[in-house]
């Protein structure tokens, strides 16, 4: 707890390891989600197939 | 909508009485079927639209959480097992407030969630983001702790250069505090509200790939 953290440096981007963890989580998170099939995706608004 | 009483027949939008224009302005712009409703199109079949709802799920928990820590104080916070398991969900709930919000707008992003009337959606959205960061900013200044001291030390001076410092005193706890458990989320709570029910006016955008290209 009381040491200092990691940091990345490359060039002028400088970020800690637990930010970079995050948002490629983040990434991560978002790529699933646009390529996991849906529960029910496939019924339409009017109760039909797409 | 169906049983209209015949009084109401008979008055036109011109009508003196501003509570039935108002009635039926809400029944023309938002409806129950599309305040509430029952199936959504096709293509909102996707967990892309799920960030959005997990962020509002989130801010439940904020609020909550929020609402039993003001209750309480910092000595409770701080000292019993139950206070800092509060403490704990109000930061993480923040924490995944913040992740979804930012996941949300990714999505809107890519899908261009600002076409057809919903610029000012976006905008709102825009507007609860920045008012999201200054509440979790005052926020981390009302802990009462170290790091709390550690960032409104550091952070007087980039006020007091932005000009604002007089007026918006980092220092000043109690100032911190009221405008993180009152003003603040007051703003965010009415502006989502609003953001939700423009969502719910005109619909979930249609994907851009559905009106054959890309046209705003």
């Amino acid at each position: 707890m009381d040491t200092p953290t990691t940091y990345f440096h490359w060039g002028f981007i400088l970020i800690s390891m637990a930010n970079l963890f995050v948002i490629g989580g983040m990434i991560v998170l978002f790529a699933i989600a646009l390529v996991a099939p849906f529960p029910h995706a496939e019924e339409g608004e009017d109760g039909g197939k797409k | 909508m169906a049983a209209r009483s015949s009084v109401e027949m008979e008055a036109s939008t011109d009508s003196k009485s501003w509570t039935l224009r108002l009635r039926q302005a809400i029944d023309r712009h938002l409806p129950m079927d599309h305040l509430l409703p029952d199936r959504q199109p096709y293509y909102v079949g996707s967990w892309v639209y799920v960030f959005g709802v997990v962020t509002i799920a989130a801010l439940v928990w904020v609020v909550v959480s929020g609402v039993a820590l003001s209750f309480m104080g910092p000595q409770w916070w701080h000292d019993s097992r139950l206070g800092r398991f509060v403490n704990s969900l109000h930061f993480w709930s923040v924490q995944l407030f913040f992740v979804f919000m930012v996941l949300h707008l990714w999505g809107q992003y890519f899908m261009a969630g600002w076409r057809h009337g919903r610029a000012a959606t976006w905008m709102i959205g825009v507007v609860i983001f920045a008012v999201s960061i200054l509440t979790a900013f005052t926020g981390y200044l009302s802990q009462q702790n170290f790091d709390a001291q550690f960032i409104g030390v550091n952070a007087k001076d980039a006020m007091n250069s932005a000009g604002i410092g007089a007026f918006f005193n980092v220092l000043n706890f109690g100032q911190m505090y009221g405008l993180h458990i009152m003003l603040l989320p007051i703003g965010v709570t009415i502006l989502v509200v609003l953001h939700i029910v423009m969502v719910r006016t005109r619909g979930v955008v249609k994907p851009i790939d559905d009106e054959g290209g890309a046209r705003p």
